[in-house]
């Protein structure tokens, strides 16, 4: 069982994470359009891809959609562990 | 972190290969190891490998009106040592290398060496040397959080930077002008990473607490 400490200190940490992410907005430069550095590196690169990859998403949304399903199948699996641990506890 | 396919001459791609193959068969080695010997740690081992799947996966704003990815491998360096997260943080690669055209196979051994394995033992090395200054566990594990994803990053811009030396400055420009790029931005995705990382930290060493005293990593009497 968490003692009311716990939530404190883990609602306090919540908090903290969204609050690092509201000042990031915030000093944002206005109309920052939030570009993937990845993507900025290598347009900094003076030279052509000498290989393609074998595969590309057809469009950005489908890209996004794979993240998300990366970002899912991780949350899956961290979820079932949490629940098994969590299940073990009590 | 993810160079992208084919943005590195073929040389350097071999020489990144040659460089990460050993951790990365050593760290397969752990894995099977702990998986045999020691059954009971399944579960905190696909967190771990699933941690970094998740945050690698996240693309995130930052200060810099840019975003970046967080990487998740300190809290593996910190439960299984840094030489698992060569193994676990390379699945990771590989999956998003085929499967969402983000980084490469031709730049894998690159990619593998910035982010599952220097990112993992500077975080594992700042957890260690926090570790000797305080008795208290979070301030360690947020170290090794934000330190292997600003490692992560700095490992690439040095990559970059022997691939791509400034016609001016030569590498040191390069580095500069690399590091200013990601630096600025991986700071609060570095801090955000290792307030979730002592957050987690804090459920596991209660809920695996037996685990995680087998590991050595919270003593056996105290509270973490």
């Amino acid at each position: 069982m968490l003692s009311r400490r716990d939530w404190w200190i883990g609602g306090g940490l919540v908090a903290a994470i969204v609050a690092v992410y509201l000042v990031s907005f915030a000093l944002a430069p206005a109309g920052a359009d939030f570009g993937g550095t990845d993507a900025a590196a290598t347009g900094m690169l003076d030279a052509e891809p000498w290989v393609r990859p074998i595969f590309t998403p057809g469009s950005t949304e489908l890209e996004s959609g794979l993240f998300a399903l990366q970002a899912a199948l991780g949350g899956v699996i961290l979820g079932f562990v949490i629940g098994r641990l969590t299940g073990r506890r009590k | 972190m993810h160079i992208a396919e084919g943005m590195l001459p073929p040389v350097q791609c071999a020489a990144w290969f040659a460089a990460s193959a050993p951790f990365v068969i050593h760290g397969s080695r752990q894995v099977l190891r702990t998986v045999r010997e020691h059954p009971e740690r399944k579960l905190l081992l696909a967190a771990a490998g699933a941690f970094t799947l998740v945050l690698s996966a996240l693309k995130l704003p930052s200060v810099t009106g840019s975003s970046s990815h967080p990487t998740g491998t300190g809290l593996g360096a910190v439960l299984f040592r840094p030489p698992v997260m060569a193994f676990l943080g390379t699945v990771v690669l590989l999956f998003q290398a085929t499967l969402l055209a983000h980084g490469g196979l031709t730049t894998l051994g690159a990619n593998a060496f910035s982010m599952a394995i220097a990112g993992p033992w500077a975080g594992y090395a700042a957890y260690r040397l926090l570790g000797r200054v305080t008795r208290a566990t979070w301030p360690p594990v947020f170290a090794a959080m934000a330190v292997a994803n600003l490692a992560t990053y700095a490992v690439t811009s040095v990559q970059l930077a022997i691939a791509y030396p400034d016609a001016a400055s030569g590498l040191p420009g390069a580095l500069a002008k690399f590091l200013s790029l990601f630096a600025l931005t991986q700071i609060p995705l570095a801090i955000a990473e290792g307030l979730l990382g002592v957050l987690l930290f804090g459920f596991l060493s209660r809920a695996a607490r037996p685990e995680l005293v087998g590991l050595g990593v919270v003593p056996e009497t105290t509270d973490a």
